[in-house]
């Protein structure tokens, strides 16, 4: 019984940091981290009990509202496992890359991102549906008001645009789940999924749709998209590393989660629809980050395509496809915080994001190059990182289901290498002009916050069998039931 | 952990040493370290090759499972054979020699460290590349090279044209990388794993001329083209040269562009199953040394000159393979590996010499200053024109005694190809070391000699050029063939599949008669380039003042303007409109429309409520039939989505 620990915690840390370190930016940094910290070490504890067969740790099931038949549910697979750990791992590091500037009300700045993380561990685990739209819910706000808070006029304007385009999907996924509920007399999501399969097609087909716009949203797929890289590029960075590096996790997390395994029927009769929809996003995404000259926008394209190839290999029906889609969730929120936080370094000491006013940084800072290069051939799916491993599933998993799809899907390896390797030329290599000349490398935190990135993104594509095998059965569990239909 | 793990194990240690410690180890312990790690990765080689002697069989060496998803799991493992252990005789060694090179080559680079620990990394992939037991280690590799190519072609990256070399490098490699993932995805679907040895003996139950078989086969073939640069996807190769001189030796001559011919060697079996793919292989391999020999002609680059050779001879090696003569084809990956090496360190020799010049155009007469260089740059001269008895005579030869049997046309095509080979490499030599010196004045005080670690691998690799060739006589000359012998097992595979494998027909006298001639017609090419550089003293001209055809081959028949504007710019223009066009303006005002529409919406629906029953009744029906509509239409889609999922199925 860890699960509420593990989400209260984040909770309490950020209850503290809100009272005790007001106006104090280290003191509510420090309580943040060790409160995200000791989360994390809870959770460590309760995985290797959960994977050694002692799955009491990380499940709950109290009433709730018994009379309207809700329950306080939680439980976890192997896909939450890992999706928590990217959870867990992730807030700490996002902690760590704020060292340098120093925020205003930090400790809400603080409690914020630590709300984030006990939402993120509620929606990754919920096991009754109106549980897990709350946590869906919730999840979002803190990122909403980060940028509203730190951000400037147009980073307003472009968190409104990014909460009235969820907001609409979450509407309509909610009365998705209240007719769900109508229906079946029941939130728990395991009773749901065990009728799902005998609910007439049209009423599959209207639920398909009504969880895909969500969903579709949130990751974002084409062409529901046009929020993202404002959002990604107008926010402050930690409020973009929370949306890039594990909000847009939750979409993917929806689909394998509900659109798929209560709308099965749909799911697998409007696949080929949905894998072309995020095959155009990957291609057209890909394509425009080649001729962005802002780092943060180029990253934020580069993201949306990526968010694409996950919804193929969900939608793919096959084991490489979905358990490549896992792993590729992982691999992306951590490389994505990471490239993000190269962004914000060098935008930091050179007081630009513009590409064309960058270059021979490698000559001024080559510590900070090195740690950029490793993060982005993961992000290149380079084998022996951690990008690889999921790029070649999915893209053998849709191969399988659509060989054409499959290889157009596959140019974006190319397209990924041109926008990439011409951030990292245009930033790192090139003539220093008088805003890169005196650079200050990085160190200290931040050196050790980028090789914690650098290691994992190395470590992961070297040994993936250590995270896919915890997410195997839950990913043959879903195809089974898929497989029913 | 056995020996055979430890051969990637070093460089990958000196690459972390020198990676790690960048800019605080001392310059004089950097070297020591990455030749030291090539060195014993060389050592490792021997004393593997000894135990892969005792009995001769073929040894895996699994580490761990790497990626193991439903049925299908991939083991990080590695394969000695007959194949891969030449391989790593050539890469450990002649790797070995251009570390040591290096040491001398790039003394005055801040970037020193940095460049051993990059040339340690390549090491490592190379290895990856041609000890993995399957195909997905091979991939590793495949691509580990190609991100080392990239690093070190950028090396002096404040230059924008070498960071730009660098770039297309890399992308253009993964054009063909993305082919050879394919090919992986096929042959995971035909065979249900990637390992060699399973695929192989499950490939010989096949038909020759499986379909499926010729779409792995092309597939694999188009990660080939990109890696060893044959058309289309070569152009990369001669701006690689932006990189410093002993990369361009080690990864863009003898050994990473060589990998190609490596795979291909390594499926043999897959691609005797498909006689079409190697046809396609074999004009491939002529068109591209034609081209590529023609391009070199008017080159006044020192290394460019080398690098369109090397693209050339790379067309060589695969007309070999396409006319199935694998071991011809892989004896001259040996070979070239030799002299190739030995031509680009030359020219690093030279380029020191002349203090960064590599325009020949400003050279001459530099036989009695730099007498080393000179004489083993003839040697290798002598050894890529085909002349007798140095190495590239016999492999080269070998090929073209099989294409001649094969097909009469590609034998002539592949002549010229030869002749003009013999001719621009004369042309290269007579106008850099003979004549007069035409560079400054500064430059021709500054001549000197290269120190002794640079000197030594060019007279190893004279050596090695010279008598290169005798690992593989032909069979007129009553003499054995060491290297078929010790690689026939490798084709154990080919033989099962196709009962005419490795049988030739060609009579002896017509054997004697072809050599003859490529051996005169070399001799001839050597004259005429005499005659016209040295005898008549013709000064090579400025590629500005050329015309006509000479220009067209001195700008490389305009194929990067091609490409530009076949893909780069469409590229670009896409990539505009799909911006500011599509998000910016279509998607996004869509977006903001719909919140205009509602506050349309809720002003017109204040005019609907008239109180007049007839109007309710009229929208009401229009409702309705609007419903029914809807209905088919969903019908309709639905028929329409049942037959484009029927279809791919």
């Amino acid at each position: 019984m860890l699960i509420h620990l593990i989400i209260l915690i984040p909770l309490a840390g950020a209850l503290i940091s809100l009272l005790a370190g007001k106006n104090n930016q280290s003191l509510s940094k420090n309580i943040a981290l060790l409160g995200s910290l000791i989360s994390l070490v809870v959770f460590i504890y309760a995985a290797i009990q959960h994977q050694a067969g002692n799955t009491e740790l990380l499940s709950l099931n109290k009433p709730w509202l018994p009379e309207m038949n809700l329950a306080l549910k939680f439980s976890v697979d192997g896909i939450s496992l890992l999706l928590i750990a990217l959870s867990q791992v992730l807030i700490p590091l996002i902690i760590l890359s704020t060292s340098k500037i120093e925020y205003h009300k930090s400790h809400l700045l603080y409690a914020l991102i630590l709300v984030t993380q006990s939402a993120l561990v509620g929606v990754f685990s919920a096991k009754d549906i109106f549980l897990f739209y709350f946590f869906f819910e919730a999840a979002l706000v803190p990122a909403y008001f980060i940028a509203l808070n730190w951000g400037n006029k147009e980073s307003s304007k472009a968190s409104f645009k990014m909460f009235i385009y969820t907001i609409f999907g979450s509407l309509i996924m909610l009365v998705a789940l209240v007719f769900l509920y109508s229906k079946g007399q029941t939130a728990d999501m395991d009773a749901l999924i065990s009728t799902a399969e005998f609910m007439p097609s049209g009423v599959q087909r209207a639920l398909f749709w009504a969880f895909l716009l969500a969903f579709a949203i949130k990751m974002p797929l084409f062409p529901m998209h046009t929020w993202q890289p404002d959002a990604y590029t107008t926010s402050p960075t930690p409020a973009t590393m929370l949306l890039s590096g594990l909000l847009s996790k939750m979409g993917v997390y929806g689909l394998i989660r509900i659109a798929l395994p209560l709308s099965p029927w749909a799911a697998e009769h409007y696949s080929v629809i949905v894998i072309g929809m995020a095959v155009i996003g990957l291609i057209y995404g890909s394509i425009i980050a080649i001729k962005q000259d802002s780092i943060k926008r180029l990253i934020a394209y580069s993201s949306f395509a990526h968010m694409g190839l996950m919804a193929a290999g969900v939608f793919s029906g096959n084991i490489e496809g979905l358990q490549g889609a896992v792993f590729q969730m992982l691999a992306h929120g951590v490389n994505a915080v990471g490239l993000f936080f190269v962004a914000k370094i060098i935008f930091e000491r050179t007081g630009s994001r513009s590409l064309s006013s960058l270059g021979g940084l490698n000559k001024t800072a080559p510590a900070l190059s090195i740690f950029f290069m490793i993060i982005l051939l993961g992000s290149v799916a380079l084998p022996l990182t951690n990008g690889f491993v999921g790029e070649f599933l999915m893209l053998k998993g849709l191969f399988e289901k659509h060989q054409l799809l499959g290889i157009i899907a596959g140019l974006s390896i190319i397209l990924g290498a041109v926008y990439m390797l011409r951030l990292f030329q245009k930033t790192m290599f090139g003539e220093s002009n008088e805003l890169t000349e005196s650079v200050e490398d990085v160190s200290g935190i931040e050196k050790l916050t980028l090789a914690i990135i650098s290691g994992l993104v190395i470590l992961m594509g070297v040994f993936p069998n250590v995270l896919l095998k915890v997410s195997e059965p839950a990913s043959e569990a879903l195809l089974n039931l898929l497989a029913k239909i | 952990m056995s020996l055979i793990a430890l051969i990637p194990l070093f460089p990958l240690i000196g690459f972390l040493i020198n990676g790690l410690g960048y800019k605080k180890i001392p310059k004089a312990i950097v070297a020591p370290v990455g030749i030291g790690a090539a060195l014993l990765s060389f050592i490792t080689t021997v004393l593997v090759y000894f135990q892969f002697k005792a009995d001769g069989q073929t040894i895996i060496q699994p580490l761990f499972d790497w990626i193991t998803v439903g049925g299908l799991n991939i083991s990080f493992a590695f394969q000695i054979d007959q194949l891969s252990i030449i391989m790593l005789f050539i890469i450990t060694g002649v790797g070995t020699l251009i570390h040591l090179y290096s040491k001398g080559y790039m003394s005055h680079d801040e970037g020193y460290g940095k460049f051993f620990a990059y040339l340690n990394l390549f090491l490592f992939s190379m290895l990856l590349l041609v000890m993995g037991a399957n195909y997905l280690i091979m991939f590793i590799g495949w691509e580990g090279v190609g991100l080392c190519s990239y690093l070190l072609i950028g090396f002096w990256n404040k230059r924008s044209d070498f960071g730009d070399a660098a770039r297309k490098a890399f992308i253009m490699n993964r054009v063909g990388d993305l082919g050879f993932l394919i090919g992986i995805f096929l042959i995971i679907r035909q065979f249900g794993t990637l390992e060699y040895l399973s695929v192989f003996e499950q490939a010989q139950g096949l038909e020759m001329g499986n379909i499926s078989i010729m779409f792995i086969t092309f597939c694999l073939f188009i990660g080939a083209m990109g890696k060893s640069a044959q058309i289309p996807l070569f152009t990369w190769l001669p701006d690689a040269m932006a990189g410093p001189t002993p990369v361009s030796a080690l990864i863009h001559a003898a050994t990473m562009v060589t990998s190609g011919i490596y795979m291909v060697v390594r499926s043999n079996v897959l691609y005797t199953l498909s006689p079409d793919t190697l046809e396609f292989i074999a004009w491939i391999g002529t068109l591209t040394a034609l081209l590529a020999a023609s391009i070199a002609l008017f080159q006044n680059d020192i290394k460019k000159v080398l690098a369109y050779s090397t693209v050339s001879q790379l067309g060589y090696m695969f007309i070999g393979l396409g006319v199935m003569a694998y071991t011809s084809g892989f004896f001259h990956v040996i070979t070239h590996a030799f002299f190739k090496a030995l031509l680009f360190l030359g020219a690093g020799s030279v380029i020191h010499a002349m203090s960064d010049e590599q325009d020949i155009s400003k050279m001459g007469g530099l036989w009695s200053k730099i007498k080393i260089t000179a004489a083993t740059f003839l040697i290798g001269t002598i050894a890529i024109s085909g002349l007798p008895p140095f190495a590239g005579f016999f492999s080269k030869d070998e090929i073209l005694a099989h294409v001649f049997e094969h097909n009469k046309a590609m034998w002539a095509l592949a002549m010229v190809g030869s002749f003009m080979t013999a001719f621009y490499m004369f042309r290269l030599f007579f106008l850099t070391f003979t004549g007069k010196f035409r560079g400054t004045k500064e430059q021709e005080d500054h001549l000197h000699e290269s120190p002794s670690s640079m000197t030594i691998p060019l007279i190893v690799l004279a050596g090695l050029s010279i008598v290169g060739g005798f690992i593989g006589f032909p069979e007129i000359f009553h003499l054995p063939h060491a290297l078929a012998d010790f690689l026939s097992p490798l084709y154990d595979g080919s033989r099962a599949v196709n009962p005419e494998f490795g049988l030739v027909h060609l009579s002896h006298s017509t054997e004697w008669m072809l050599m003859g001639f490529s051996v005169l017609l070399a001799a001839v090419a050597l004259g005429v380039a005499w005659f016209i550089y040295v005898k008549k003293e013709t000064q090579p001209a400025d590629p500005s003042q050329l015309g006509g055809i000479k220009k067209v081959l001195a700008d490389k028949y305009y194929l990067d303007e091609a490409y530009q504007i076949a893909f780069v710019k469409p590229v670009e223009k896409a990539s505009q409109f799909f911006y500011s066009t599509i998000d910016k303006k279509a998607i996004d005002r869509v977006v903001e429309g719909t919140g205009d529409l509602t506050s349309l919406l809720n002003r017109l629906s204040t005019k609907l409520q008239t109180g007049s029953t007839g109007f309710y009744i009229l929208v009401m029906s229009i409702a309705v039939a609007a419903i029914l509509i809807l209905n088919m239409g969903t019908e309709i889609a639905d028929q329409f989505f049942s037959i484009f999922n029927a279809q791919t199925k």
